[in-house]
């Protein structure tokens, strides 16, 4: 086996464990008993295990690539997952929390799985990624939205808990809006398993700003690319067009594959609610019985004082270092930086909030989630919106 | 200025909330921390007298206050946030792309996305980070800041400076965290005493009173990075005089020798070879797939082996000047040049330039086209003349260095050679009346068919053109100095936590209490810790959390 072939199946494996670490963390909810259990003790030895396959992956594409495993979006996202994971085990040795794995850890799947849309093969480094601030900036960056996402999980938690679902309030639809959200990224997994295994492919043609250049569609188009022609004869046509203000690469493909995942997570969410008969978060709440409010603000707050400080060195300074040295200029109000400037401003106002204006509990929850938003709009949105440097990512 | 004495003895200032010394809450200044009708005391600034809380009269005061509202620090900082994503958008003004219709924002915005395009750029938001009200916000920041810190930290300064291990025991009982046991001994008390110390806190007594006090370096972190946000903030506004930072670009042909711009004619640069290497299969099997992904060419190195030469100082005037090298170097990306406080960076680059091009001319009607002269055209500097062996004589009438027909109108697209086209003047032997000939690569034009004399192009040569930016930059010190105080800052307040506890007996009793600027769980910890196997009890967390939950049921 080739040591690409080892690192593709360490990933795999680590994918599996965490899946398997859920079911046992999940079990822990259910048990009556104060002690920590069995199960609890599986869960989170398992979910070690996991992760050092990860770092088994990490390490050996390294060696097969000769450069740190984040160049591209495939490795960038894949590391964001396993710095999730890894933010989750050292809170959970702080904190022993096993709720936080039972969430945590489906979150950074989903991550993992959502790396698995960008093409995963070694690619060259063009000369600007060239360098080990490269590798210094993405690394410390994965690790510290790794830690914020953390947060937002713990954040999640406290809402569940907190807010009244006897009846329907504003606050009901907002956190069932969130879990829905989380749907959709399920529905994007699931989806893409199934298109994968039928072997999908349209091919069309397009103009990306003065170049013809061609695109695979791995599902069936039902937003073809903006001025786009089929190339696949007898593939569906496409209902619409992508819209020319989606300025980003490839934008009609991957705004496709945001529809078909709205599409099966609806189905899957509505299929959910028709089994709970309930909102998604009535059927969560009990879950969260034995869970104590004030440790999951804590816990929610605590990801955010480690995360700070690492978002600012990896995702403004490192990130400065690296422009100055590779585009004569630290900082140049590209999309990308600038949502990494957004989101550094948001923490902050985070912090002063919480210190000074007493943003406890509730609220802190509530803006926990905003911030994972800002982030994950970095990291998805950005791409299919916005045209800008960091084009690899 | 007035003061206030408390009971203890110590003497504070006008608009303090608890004493500096012993916190006994000072009565008619509670509603100033929002202490009245609270079970639990806040905590957040020690209760200390802040100038903002104190004096509002005058219209300093007023301004004062304003800046020192977090409040205030907040919605700035929300509108900053607001503002820069606005600027995402649409690309800014640098960011048109090169091919775009035109490069004139005035055009490009509403033509690439209409009315909304139009609306972005009548608005500036083209150039949203270099506007002037940004630029006010990123100031107002700063002023609030700077107000912010110093309302604060002076007063917080003091109240830690001057609290003592003898706490009043209203101040005690108004912790979050807090116990009371009853008959304690002496050595239960030491034990716990020992037991703290021995997880580092530093304990301090007064008459069986006892502080143990950890991290209180962690309090000041806060004030720290505010130094060093404001050093980045003054080291941007320096960065806009031309004297502290120089920003040219420079194109420097193969072979060619030139002046760096910015330098005041001080150092010379000589291109020796610009390299653009290109990944291909001896990069390794493992690329394949994603070259072939790729479908075009990528680019692996992008190199100007350069020689550069600074100017003898004794260099007479209006002579040539005598030059000396200092450097030899290849500049890549990721790899610029450094020099005397300049740097060069390789930034662009030109392939295949024209540099020279020779012509042969000969008689119409020789189908042998036998030469009878030829000479050769510097395409940067092209001669205006060209005498040829058999007294004919050349003329360049108009020269396009890169030619193209604009609506049947020849002109130059760019001023770099990349398509060179002539209209010569061919003055025979002897002879006033010249013929008129256009030649360019592929086109060979007799305008009056009536020639007696052809010209063509016998041979060329190309050279590749290296673009670098040219910087030198004083500010970047103070940035890294910023970067580096925000850092600390941030690390010491967050990484750390300011803990205290306090043993306070009374009679044979003995009150527990605590408090920690942040992170409660490590400091309950520590206390469970401390008291194991005595009989003090645990405290207790006084902080109705969950009644609130109770209360409120999450309700809207
Ligand atoms: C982008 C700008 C700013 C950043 C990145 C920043 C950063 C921070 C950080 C990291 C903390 C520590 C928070 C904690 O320990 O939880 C802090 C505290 C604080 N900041 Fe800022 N700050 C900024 C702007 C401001 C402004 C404009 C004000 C003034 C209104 C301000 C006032 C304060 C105050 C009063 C504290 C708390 C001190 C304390 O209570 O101990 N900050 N700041």
């Amino acid at each position: 086996m080739s040591l690409l072939e080892i690192s593709s199946t360490m990933l795999y494996t680590a994918f599996i464990l965490y899946l398997i670490a859920t079911g046992f963390f999940g079990a822990t909810i259910k048990s009556k008993k104060q002690k920590r259990g069995i199960s609890e003790k599986i869960g989170i030895t398992l979910t070690i295990i996991g992760f050092i396959a990860q770092l088994v992956y990490f390490i050996t594409r390294w060696m097969a690539s000769g450069h740190a495993p984040v160049s591209n979006m495939f490795e960038f996202v894949t590391a964001f997952g396993m710095a999730m994971v890894l933010a989750f085990i050292i809170l959970y040795f702080i904190y022993r929390l096993t709720v936080l794995g039972l969430f945590a850890l489906p979150v950074a799947m989903i991550v993992i799985a959502y790396a698995s849309m960008f093409p995963s093969d070694v690619a060259p480094l063009v000369p600007s990624l060239q360098s080990n601030w490269l590798g210094i900036h993405v690394t410390t960056v994965a690790l510290s939205i790794g830690i914020l996402s953390i947060s937002f999980v713990a954040g999640l938690i406290y809402l569940i808990k907190f807010v009244d679902q006897s009846n329907r309030s504003k606050r009901t639809t907002w956190l069932e809006i969130i879990l829905f959200t989380l749907f959709v990224f399920i529905g994007f997994s699931v989806i893409s398993v199934i298109f994968n295994f039928i072997d999908y492919e349209a091919k069309f043609q397009y103009i990306d700003g003065t170049n013809e250049v061609e695109t695979v569609y791995e599902m069936p188009a039902i937003v073809g690319p903006h001025d786009g022609t089929a190339l696949t004869e007898d593939a569906m046509k496409p209902w619409f067009e992508a819209p020319g203000w989606m300025l980003g690469k490839d934008a009609g493909r991957k705004f496709n594959t945001l529809i078909w995942s709205f599409i099966t997570g609806l189905v899957i969410y509505l299929l959910c609610r028709l089994i709970a008969r309930k909102r998604i978060g009535a059927a969560l709440q009990p879950l969260m019985k034995k869970v104590n409010l004030d440790l999951v603000d804590e816990i929610s707050y605590r990801a955010v004082a480690i995360g700070f400080p690492l978002f600012t060195l990896g995702g403004l300074i490192f990130a400065a270092i690296w422009a100055q040295i590779a585009w004569d200029r630290f900082w140049g109000w590209d999309p990308k930086e600038v949502w990494a400037l957004i989101t550094w401003f948001f923490y902050a106002a985070f912090l002063h909030l919480r210190l000074s204006r007493g943003w406890h509990g509730e609220k802190s929850a509530w803006l926990s989630i905003v911030g994972f938003a800002i982030i994950m709009f970095n990291l998805v949105g950005v791409n299919l919106l916005l045209a800008g440097l960091h084009s690899y990512a | 200025m007035e003061k206030i004495k408390c009971e203890c003895g110590h003497v504070n200032p006008l608009g303090t909330v608890l004493c500096e010394a012993c916190g006994k809450p000072i009565e008619g200044n509670q509603h100033i921390d929002g202490n009245e009708n609270k079970k639990l005391l806040n905590m957040r600034y020690e209760g200390s007298a802040r100038r903002s809380k104190t004096y509002t009269s005058s219209f300093i005061d007023k301004i004062w206050t304003f800046f020192s509202s977090v409040k205030v620090g907040v919605w700035l900082i929300v509108i900053a946030l607001i503002a820069s994503a606005l600027g995402t958008i649409y690309p800014q003004e640098q960011y048109i792309p090169a091919e775009a219709i035109s490069r004139d924002p005035a055009v490009f915005y509403e033509a690439t996305y209409g009315t909304t395009g139009k609306l972005y750029y009548q608005l500036g938001f083209h150039d949203l980070y270099g506007s002037w009200w940004y630029m006010i916000l990123l100031a107002l920041i700063g002023v609030s800041l700077v107000i912010c810190s110093l309302d604060r930290f002076i007063p917080l300064y003091r109240a830690l400076k001057k609290q003592r291990a003898k706490r009043h025991e209203t101040f005690i009982r108004r912790q979050r965290y807090f116990s009371e046991t009853e008959q304690v001994s002496e050595d239960e008390i030491t034990k716990v005493k020992n037991r703290l110390r021995k997880q580092r806190y530093k304990i301090s007594e007064e008459n069986g009173h006892i502080l143990a006090e950890k991290g209180r370096f962690s309090r000041w972190g806060p004030y720290v990075n505010h130094i060093g946000l404001i050093i980045i903030l003054i080291a941007a506004l320096l960065r806009q005089t031309p004297l502290l930072f120089l920003d040219e670009y420079v194109w420097v042909r193969e072979g060619q020798q030139t002046v760096i711009p910015g330098t005041k004619g001080e150092y010379y640069i000589e291109n020796k070879e610009f390299i653009l290497e290109i990944y291909d299969e001896s990069d390794g099997e493992i690329y394949k797939d994603a070259l072939e992904m790729q479908g075009e060419a990528v680019a692996k190195n992008y190199q100007t082996n350069a020689i550069i030469y600074k100017k003898k100082e004794e260099s007479v005037v209006g002579a040539e000047p005598e030059l000396e090298v200092i450097k030899e170097a290849e500049i890549k990306m990721n790899n610029p040049l450094k020099f005397d406080g300049y740097t060069l960076y390789q930034a662009g680059y030109q392939l295949d330039e024209f540099d020279t091009m020779s012509f042969k001319v000969h008689q119409t009607d020789d189908t042998d086209k036998e030469s009878l002269g030829t000479f050769t055209v510097d395409l940067t500097k092209p001669d205006q003349t060209y005498e040829l062996d058999n007294g004919l004589r050349v003329q360049i009438d108009q020269y396009y260095p890169d030619y193209e027909l604009d609506k049947g109108e020849p002109r130059s697209k760019t001023k770099f050679p990349r398509n060179p086209a002539f209209v010569f003047l061919i003055y025979p032997p002897e002879e006033n009346k010249p013929e008129v000939s256009f030649v360019g690569i592929g086109r060979n034009i007799d305008p009056t068919n009536e020639n007696q004399y052809k010209l063509g192009i016998a041979d060329f040569s190309m050279r590749d053109v290296s673009g670098l930016t040219v910087r030198k930059d004083y500010t970047l010190p103070l940035f890294i100095i910023g970067a580096a105080i925000f850092m600390i800052g941030v690390i010491q307040g967050m990484y750390w936590q300011h803990r205290r506890v306090w043993i306070h007996p009374k009679g044979k009793n003995v009150l527990l209490a605590a408090h920690t600027n942040k992170n409660w769980h490590g400091l309950k910890q520590n206390i469970e810790k401390a008291i194991t196997d005595t009989k003090i009890n645990l405290v207790e967390d006084q902080q109705e959390l969950e009644e609130e939950v109770k209360k409120k049921g999450g309700k809207s």
